[in-house]
């Protein structure tokens, strides 16, 4: 069961979601959590544990000069304005390379050929029997999210359950992270800005064909606008969290809910046993 | 010597467009004669990497020298590369003036 945690509006508790069902599931079975948000991973904040750490790379072009004679071919295949072709030289911009292989396939010199470029790197952790920890992060200035995230998945692909938290938004790091999982929970709050985000993320995972159930985190006990939506959209709210002071200060010192009051872990298996459902797997 | 004016248009008086990459048209003027021709710039809308194929664009015509507002940093090295000299002209009046200031040599290159 690949399960992922999307928002759409950031903040509104997607990492709260993941940390405190991995921690409640690790319990009893083997339960892999992955951070997906690469340009700012925090779930190994909640879980600190030494990690293993490797690299993430992917393959950009080498001209070998002694071989190019400057025909032009890879400069005018490459679609990202990656590779310029001057009369006596090439200008290689490596940060517009989207790895296509294309340059080094129309090269009529075999002038070209591929290395790979550090763009990140994987973290894994065992930070309790139960539960592995996969955390990606992208180097600083690196623009490609996209490669560390499936690296990320493929890593974690073994395990029964796996959670992966995405990052907010409805952008390509997100669809890169929702791809292939069974179900998501789309995390919303009681606010305009909450709710306008929800019906992109409904949108999104609804053209990947991913079924999805909402959590209103933070609720003010109202949620009116919030659940004239769900019910219009056929959407069921699995959980409701109030907006509890308490809640805030157990989150903001990097603990978890279900480590200070584990009372809440019936909670979260409730919400996974809607999260199942969600896919058509009984219990 | 051809010189390259990013422009909104297709004639000298078309107003300068401020952006290198995504100008709608590039206004190559013959400073010997004043002549010119306009030229389309296909990654005007273009996705990304825009400035260094606009630059290719340059290269291909044998332009020598560009006046524009702004020109990105890969757009920059590919130019610089190419020997194109780069002019700043952000004012948005004419092509005209544009050149017009460019023959006077009142126009400052980019640093």
């Amino acid at each position: 069961m690949k399960l992922a945690v999307a928002s759409g509006k950031g903040g509104t508790g997607k990492s709260m979601m993941a940390t405190n069902l991995a921690f409640t599931l690790a319990w009893t079975g083997q339960v892999t959590l992955v951070d997906c948000d690469v340009e700012e991973p925090n779930l190994h904040l909640f879980f600190p544990a030494p990690a293993t750490t490797r690299d993430v790379t992917m393959p950009v072009p080498v001209v070998n000069e002694s071989l190019c004679d400057h025909c032009g071919k890879c400069g005018k295949f490459c679609q990202y304005g990656a590779l310029t072709v001057l009369p006596d030289r090439v200008l290689f911009f490596p940060e517009l390379c989207h790895s296509c292989g294309g340059c080094r396939l129309v090269c009529p010199k075999n002038a070209i050929r591929e290395e790979p470029k550090k763009i990140g790197t994987l973290s894994t952790s065992a930070p309790m029997p139960g539960l592995t920890l996969v955390s990606g992060t992208l180097d600083e200035g690196s623009p490609h999210a996209v490669p560390v995230i499936r690296d990320a998945k493929k890593h974690a692909a073994r395990g029964p359950v796996v959670i992966l938290d995405t990052a907010p938004g409805t952008s390509c790091p997100v669809v890169e992270a929702l791809e292939g999982c069974d179900a998501c929970i789309l995390v919303t709050e009681s606010t305009p800005f909450g709710l306008h985000d929800l019906q992109l993320a409904v949108d999104v995972a609804a053209r990947l064909g991913i079924p999805a159930g909402i959590v209103i985190n933070r609720s003010d006990g109202n949620d009116r606008e919030t659940l004239r939506f769900c019910t219009d959209h056929d959407l069921e709210v699995m959980m409701t969290v109030p907006f509890d002071r308490e809640i805030a200060a157990i989150q903001s010192r990097g603990d978890l809910l279900c480590r200070v009051k584990p009372e809440w872990q019936k909670d979260f298996w409730a919400l996974f046993a809607k999260c199942r459902a969600l896919t058509g797997v009984d219990g | 010597m051809k010189i390259c004016f990013t422009a909104k248009g297709t004639t000298l008086d078309s107003q300068t467009e401020e952006r290198f990459g995504r100008a709608p048209y590039f206004i190559l003027v013959e400073s010997e004669n004043g002549s010119f021709e306009a030229i389309q710039n296909p990654f005007a809308d273009g996705g990304g990497g825009v400035g260094p194929r606009a630059a290719q664009v340059l290269i291909a015509n044998n332009v020598k020298a560009l006046v524009t507002g702004q020109v990105g940093g890969n757009a920059r090295e590919v130019l610089a590369a190419a020997g194109i000299t780069m002019y700043i002209y952000s004012t948005g009046t004419s092509v005209r003036d544009a050149f017009d200031q460019f023959t006077k040599k009142t126009l400052e290159q980019f640093a």
